[in-house]
Parts: structure tokens; sequence; C-alpha cells
């Protein structure tokens, strides 16, 4: 056989003339989003402010590193002499190596319902029988999209949104996401007229809106749903009989003043049909335990249940990680003290973080939530464009060294906004990085007419 | 309001599986508490050799405690680390304990390993990646019951089955291959590569270097790509070795064909033989970059939890331990098996030769009443309900002919096995030559039972 010269079949036919799937193909091209690119800079080089202190410092990871050392204690206390002693410790390893459900153990289930319930407040109850726990909420979100949507549906989702979305739902289901944009006159709130107007458009050309997803706590903006919000979405869900996902990983990382709601709290109160609304958590944000892949899929709709715990074969928690996080979870002392002490330092990097932009007379979108603030930089850039935010992006990165995600990244319809994370870094670093997007920008005009 | 994947009923085939399960569950053999109960012989989770593990476990506190050697805390690192490349640590140990298992004849390299949640996930990923919907990957029967759901399901792929036959010891003959392929063809479907698994599951065979190279000058003919499920790998416990698809592609005459390794994948994991199938490690190893990178990309949706990876780096880095585990669970599995062969001899029952497996492919053709897969369900019921074994009838892994059945021996100790053993032998001297169906009305109400339950019956079934 010979190769072809045609340029356009070079990519596929680089490894000899085997052809692979065109969706293995398409996910397998290096990553063009700049959040990606951004992320892989910052890990090749990293800042750190003894041994590199001219490395990327990385505010694109929304990971929070502030209250690590509680863990490390609680650590140090409590795996130490469980393992080789006593066999009814819950850290014992008898039976750990066996087929667990694929859904996750019951213990887990009962422990998670008890956390999610405490960071929101005790507001709502949540029934270990109605969740099915994933390997990160990454997987949970692809479960649902397959439960819920065929290839070639959509979803309506609002923006700016989550980079990660995009792989979540498009990856392998086959379904779209349809963009619902959000403006900065209302400080990026979402609208029923909005999410109208998109269902509309989408219904003219075909496509199929199987349901809404939304993040609340939002990210990237850090933004909450009201509670007249939520009734707003349920009731255009009814009226439009499409499913509600809600994403709310970050409702454990309050740390403005205003009250945290979650869906399933509405639910209960109102007459609203259950069926239709599935929550998606994790232990990535709030507990900062991204690498130990814990996540959870929490509907009131038995046959998304059933089919969910079915698809948990491809992505169930591993045995030793759920052994440990029955115990953590289980210790109220400690998760009370955690979530108090997470909140204050929470609030205390946000206020400085913010401050300290504002002194660049750079402002933020008010937020409640998150671990990062969604920074409006658009007097800094050349031209108001996508165009133009890039070019900002790209000197903040390779001139300024720091690595930040712009709102093109996450489809903000408006250019200029960047998501800075805020808790990978110490207090001591925050004026180094104010230093630096100083030195990037320091041709702009608009930062020495700070007012 | 449900997507038609969820809706579908592709994933139910394995009916039978969940009566078997709930009719377990519900009546669970115990030494001591329920001496009467039916014992669990359907699922293929090896428990032999757990011991040396959780020895090895306790006597290394400190990895379990997240500390280093030096007894510093890694927690922080392992909290963050969700990298889709792996821990290269973790990688590195694989890749040496995949080539030991092999006997040091293949080398493995890390950069072409991808780690995934168990092998479901892993081989889930690898169709993913070769084929789109409405493809066909070929799949030789019989075979594990699992793969209607992990290789199907959502990726929207049709399976081919390739049927062997008991005339052959099951073996895949070309002409089986040949005429599988024509088959789809003829249902004008693009086949896209053949899956097979050795050791294999249900019978316990390892294939010839013969056998694995015709499949490969195979898929080179045809086109397609070749995946090994080797996750038995670890279970060859007898002669002959076994011998990777890997081993089988390095010979000369084949390496001509520089397209070759960009075709093969092999799909591994730690359940079976390391017996940790909670733990949720498996993998994909690959020549080919495309493959490879797609495939990291996608592990995203099934990561193996960083703690995991940094508690079995450092066991597989001993390689004392390893050495020794590989050694006793081999004996181990060999002597249980043979319990199992020779109990079953005593009664009159065959199994087909094995050297590798939790499990043996047994042969109940002549206890069936007619050569009919009823008679063989009906068999199954029996052997359930009146007999107390919880054994897998061939049509569940889609046996072109009935009466042979997978029975595992490696999840129960050895007096449990000695009690099936003379189940099964008490059984076989009632039935002698009278093939009348004697159900008490207790196995007559459970099965009007599993008939309403049919429909509903979201019960999950774990095993291999």
């Amino acid at each position: 056989m010979t190769r072809t010269s045609s340029r356009s079949n070079l990519f596929s036919r680089s490894i000899g003339q085997v052809r692979i799937s065109s969706r293995a193909i398409s996910i397998a091209k290096p990553n063009e989003s700049p959040y990606y690119i951004g992320l892989d800079k910052a890990s090749e080089d990293p800042y750190d402010r003894l041994s590199n202190p001219d490395g990327v410092i990385q505010l694109g990871l929304s990971e929070n590193r502030l209250c690590f050392d509680l863990i490390e204690k609680w650590m140090s206390e409590n795996l130490g002499h469980s393992i080789t002693g006593r066999d009814n410790g819950e850290l014992n390893i008898n039976g750990i190596a066996t087929y667990q459900p694929f859904d996750g153990t019951m213990e887990l289930k009962l422990a998670m319902a008890g956390f999610m319930s405490h960071i929101m407040g005790g507001a709502v109850t949540f029934e270990p029988s109605q969740m099915v726990l994933t390997a990160g909420a990454t997987p949970a979100i692809e479960t649902l999209c397959f439960c819920l949507a065929d290839q070639g549906n959509a979803f309506l989702v609002p923006t700016p949104y989550y980079p990660g979305f995009d792989r979540d739902v498009k990856f392998r289901t086959g379904v779209e996401l349809i963009p619902v944009h959000c403006r900065s006159t209302d400080n990026f709130a979402l609208s029923v007229t909005a999410l109208d107007q998109a269902f509309n458009q989408t219904r003219k050309h075909g496509t199929k809106i199987r349901g809404i997803l939304l993040s609340n706590p939002a990210n990237p903006v850090g933004n909450l749903l009201s509670r007249e919000m939520l009734y707003a979405i349920l009731d255009f869900a009814r009226e439009k009989n499409i499913h509600v996902i809600s994403d709310e990983i970050f409702a454990g990382s309050m740390y403005g003043n205003e009250e945290f709601v979650s869906m399933a709290e509405v639910l209960d109160s109102e007459g609203f049909d259950k069926n239709r609304v599935h929550i998606v958590y994790g232990l990535s944000k709030d507990l900062s335990l991204p690498g130990f892949r814990v996540g959870v899929i929490y509907s009131f709709n038995e046959n998304v249940l059933a089919a969910a715990r079915k698809l948990t074969r491809f992505s169930s928690v591993s045995a030793p990680t759920q052994r440990l996080l029955v115990s953590m979870l289980s210790d109220a002392r400690f998760i009370e003290e955690y979530i108090k002490t997470n909140k204050r330092r929470l609030q205390n990097m946000h206020a400085l973080f913010v401050a300290g932009l504002k002194g660049l007379n750079i402002r933020c979108a008010d937020s409640s939530a998150g671990l990062y603030c969604w920074a409006d930089m658009s007097k800094l850039i050349s031209s108001y464009s996508e165009k133009g935010e890039l070019e900002l992006w790209d000197k903040l990165l390779n001139v300024g060294k720091i690595n930040v995600t712009p709102g093109s990244a996450c489809h903000c319809i408006e250019p200029g906004w960047f998501r800075c994370c805020f808790t990978t870094l110490a207090e001591e670093d925050i004026p180094v990085v104010l230093e630096r997007i100083r030195k990037a920008v320091e041709n702009t005009t608009d930062l020495l007419n700070s007012s | 309001m449900l997507s038609s994947k969820a809706s579908s009923n592709c994933h139910g085939q394995d009916s039978l599986y969940f009566l078997g399960w709930q009719v377990y569950e519900k009546n669970p053999f115990h030494e001591v508490e329920n001496p009467t109960g039916i014992i669990q012989m359907g699922l293929a989770e090896n428990q032999l050799s757990f011991d040396l593990v959780e020895s090895w476990l306790r006597k290394n506190p400190d990895v379990m405690g997240l500390k280093n050697k030096d007894g510093e805390s890694v927690f922080r690192d392992l909290a963050l680390f969700q990298d889709y490349h792996g821990m290269p640590a973790f990688k590195n140990e694989l890749v040496e304990y995949m080539a030991k298992i092999r006997g040091n004849k293949v080398k493995f390299d890390p950069n072409n390993l991808v780690l995934a949640a168990g092998a479901t996930s892993a081989n889930e990923t690898l169709i993913f990646c070769l084929a789109d919907p409405g493809d066909a990957i070929l799949l030789p029967t019989p075979s594990y019951a699992g793969f209607d759901r992990d290789l199907k399901w959502r990726t929207g792929v049709e399976i081919v089955p390739i049927h062997c036959s008991s005339s052959n010891g099951f073996r895949i003959s070309m002409f089986a291959l040949e005429e599988a392929y024509e088959r789809a063809q003829k249902l004008n479907l693009k086949v896209k590569g053949v899956l097979i698994t050795n050791p294999s599951n249900p019978l316990g065979t390892t294939m010839t270097k013969d056998e694995l190279q015709s499949l490969i000058t195979f898929a080179i003919d045809k086109d397609i790509h070749l995946i090994s499920d080797e996750v038995f790998s670890g279970t060859v416990f007898d002669s002959p070795c076994f011998i990777s698809i890997m081993e089988a592609a390095m010979d000369s005459n084949l390496k001509r064909n520089t397209d070759v390794l960009s075709r093969i994948h092999i799909v591994y994991s730690l359940s079976k033989d390391l017996g940790l199938p909670g733990f949720r490690v498996g993998m994909i190893y690959s020549n080919n970059q495309t493959v490879v990178s797609a495939a990291t990309k996608m592990s995203s949706f099934g990561l193996v939890s960083s703690q995991t990876q940094y508690l079995l780096s450092y066991m597989l880095a001993n390689k004392k331990f390893t050495s020794n585990y590989m050694k006793r669970n081999q004996k181990r599995l060999k002597k249980r098996k043979e319990m199992l062969v020779s109990g079953l001899k005593k009664s009159g029952i065959n199994c087909l030769k094995s050297n590798a497996g939790l499990f043996c492919w047994v042969d109940m053709r002549h206890l069936l009443c007619s050569n009919t897969f009823e008679a063989e369900t009906d068999l199954w019921k029996k052997i359930l309900c009146e007999v107390g074994l919880n054994i897998s009838p061939g049509s569940s892994f889609h046996c072109s002919q009935p009466g042979w059945f997978r029975v595992c021996f490696a999840n129960m100790n050895q007096s449990t096995l000695q009690v099936a053993l003379r189940r099964i032998k008490d059984f076989v001297e009632r039935s002698s030559f009278n093939y009348q169906q004697n159900m008490g009305s207790l196995s007559r109400k459970l099965i009007s039972n599993w008939v309403r339950k049919l429909s509903s019956a979201d019960r999950e079934e774990q095993e291999r």
C-alpha cells in the first residue's frame, strides 16, 4: 500500500496505515485550548519561592491548598495505628481487596451523605440509597450525559463555564453543549429569557435539548443561583420537559455572606418533579482531594440511578480510598474544624487577592464561592476581541510567568475576563503575582491611571 | 425521559446471572452459620493469596499512612496528583511486573502504558479508540459475558462471535476466524479488530505461539487491530508457559511488516493474579502512539486513585515480595484446581485441560436430558437450587454448544470446595440415569419469583 501524500491524511496516517476511530483521532490531537496549554506550561516550570522563583505561578488550576496541614495532622493521628491493629477499626484491611459494589460501599455513601449535608449548612438531608459514587466528578458528568441524552442531543449550559465540561460532555457521548450567554451587566447572572432563547434557537436547527447543565456555585464566576432562580429554572425545565444537572462541587468552598441553596433543598420545599433533577458533587474542591478520585451522582430518578449504577463499573472509587474516606468523613469533630478553618482561610485569601487586583485597577465580578475570582482585564487588552484577550493571556504566561485562564476558554461572550485561582498561593505569593501582572502590562496606560 | 442507552437492555442479556446471584445472596453458604447455603462458584476472584498481600501491607504501615521511606508525609502531593499520565514510579513498577510475568521475554515501555480504573474501563476505552459506532469486533466464544457491556454498551460497537467448539478444545481455528469475518461483512459491519482473552476466560487455557502468530497474520491481512486481554496472565500455574501476544509479534518474519506493533494492544489488570479487584487498577499497553495519546486523555474518566498508585508502586518495587507472591500464588492455584478436577472426576465429570485461570471449564453434557440450551438451563437451575452451587452455564458465555459450565475454585477455602465436591457427587449419584425434572416446590416458587423480578432486575453482578 502506498502512502498518500495528501496533507489532510498525514495525522491519521502517521502511524503506518492502521486506522483508528475518528473519535480517537480528534481526541489524540494536541490540546489547543489555552486552558490546557497554560496548565502544561505551568507544570513544566512550576514556581517555587525558594527553589524556582522564576517559574510559572499556577493560577489556572482550581486546587485548594489552604488546609492541607489539617488533613495531614488527621492522617498522622489516625492512619498510623489502625492498619496493623484492631480489626474493627474502619481503616483495617480486611475485605479491602475483593470486589466492592461498583457504585460505592454503603459505608462511604452514608459518610458522604452526612458530609454533603454538613457543608450545605444542614439544610438538606441526602439519602445514601440515591447516591452513586464515581471516580471523580468527571465521570459523574459523563455518566449522567450517557443516561439522559442520546448522540446528537444537546444540553444548555450558561456561559462562562468550566472548560472541562467540553471534555466531560462531548468527548465520547456525542452530546452537544449549547451556550446560554450571561453578561457582566448583571454580574453574569443566568436569566430564563436567555435559556428560553437558546432553547428555541436550538430547536429551530433540529437539535433536541435534553437538559440544562449548571454549576452552582458557578465556575469560573463564583456566583450563586438564588432560591428564586432555582425555582425559575425548575419551572422552565418542567415546561420544556427536560432534565437539570446541578454540579455543586464548590458548595463547601463558600467565602461570601450569601447563603448557598442546593437544588436538593428547593426540591424538598416545593412540589417540583424530582425526577428531572440530578446533582453532581465530589471531594476534589471542598476537601482538596482531587487525586483520590471521589465523585457523586445524586438523583431522585430511580431509572437514572439504576442505569448510572451499572455504568459505574467503568469508574469506581478505589477500595483503599473508600476506607480512608469513611474514616475521615465520619470524624465529626475533624470535619467541623476543617469546614470552619477552610472558610476562614478562603475568605482571607479571597479578600487579599481581590484587594490586590483592585490596586492594579483590575476589578473582579461579585462572587461568594469557589477557589478563584473572575477578573476584568478588558481595559488591558489591545483590542476588545478574543484575539486581544489571547494576546494578553500569552503575555501574562510567557512574560509575566503566571498562568490564568482566559474567558474565551470558558466560552465567555465578553472578551477580557480571566479566571484567577488563588487557593494554590500562600499569602507571601500575592505581592509576587501582582508585581508580575504589573510588569507584564507595563506599557498599558490604564494601569498607570489607577483611581 | 431517559436516553436510549440507559433504557436499552443490551446489558441485560445475562439475566441468568442476576437470578443466580439473587438466589445466592438470599442464602449464602457459611461454614458455620449457614452450612446448607449456596456456594458461590460463579465469581472469578482470587482469594487464595490475599494473606501475602495483607502481610506486606501490615509490615509497611508507613506506606499505608502515605509516608515515604524517610517517614515524611507525601500526602499533599498525592492529594493533588490527578495527572492522566499516571504516576511514573507506579508505571515503572507495573511494566517490570508485567515483564516478569512473561518470563522477561518482552520488555515494556512505561510511556506506552495507560492506566484505567480496572480492565473493564481499559477494554471500553480501547474500543472507543479503535472503532466507531456501528463497527464490529470479532470475539471468540465462549467468552466473558461482561464483554457485552464493556465493549458494546456506550461505544455503539457490535460484537461478532467467532464460534469455537469442543471438537478441537475450543481453540480458534483459521476457518472459524474467516467465517466470522465473512458473517460480519454480510451484516454490513466493518470489522475493526479481534479481541482475544489469553489466558482464556472461561476456558483457562493459554494460546500457542503458532496460534498467536496466525491471529497476527490475519490482523495484518485484514488491516485490523488485535486486542489481547491478558488479565489472567499471572494465573498461569502449569505448562505450557504463558506467551504474550507481544512476544509472538517479536518474531522476525512478522517484524518485517512495520505495522505489526501499531495494531497490537494488551489489556491487563491487578484484579486476577494479585487478587485486588477492589483497588480498580487496569491498564492498556500499546505501541500505537495515537492510541496511547487518545486513551490517556480518555483515562480522565477512570483515573486510578493516587493513594492506590502510591501504595502499589511500593509493593511492586519489593522484588522479593513479587517473586515470592508469584511462586506461591501459582502453586496454590494449581493445587486448588487439581482438587476441583480430581473431585469432579470422581463424580464422572471431566474438565477441559487447563493451565491457567481461576476456574475450570466443565463438561456436563452427559448430564443433560437433551442436547439443548433449555436442558442446560434446567440443569443449571437444579444445581443452583437442589445442589446449592452457583456455577455459570455456558450459554451465558455464548458457547455454541450446550452442556459446558464454568466453575470457579479460587474464591473459597479448601473445606468449602470439599463441601461443593461432595454435593456434586451426591447429586450425580442421585440423578444417575433419571432425567426426570424433580424440582421441589421451593424451587418452583423461586422460579416464578424470578420471572416477575426479571423485568425489574437491576442487580449488578461483579464477576468475570
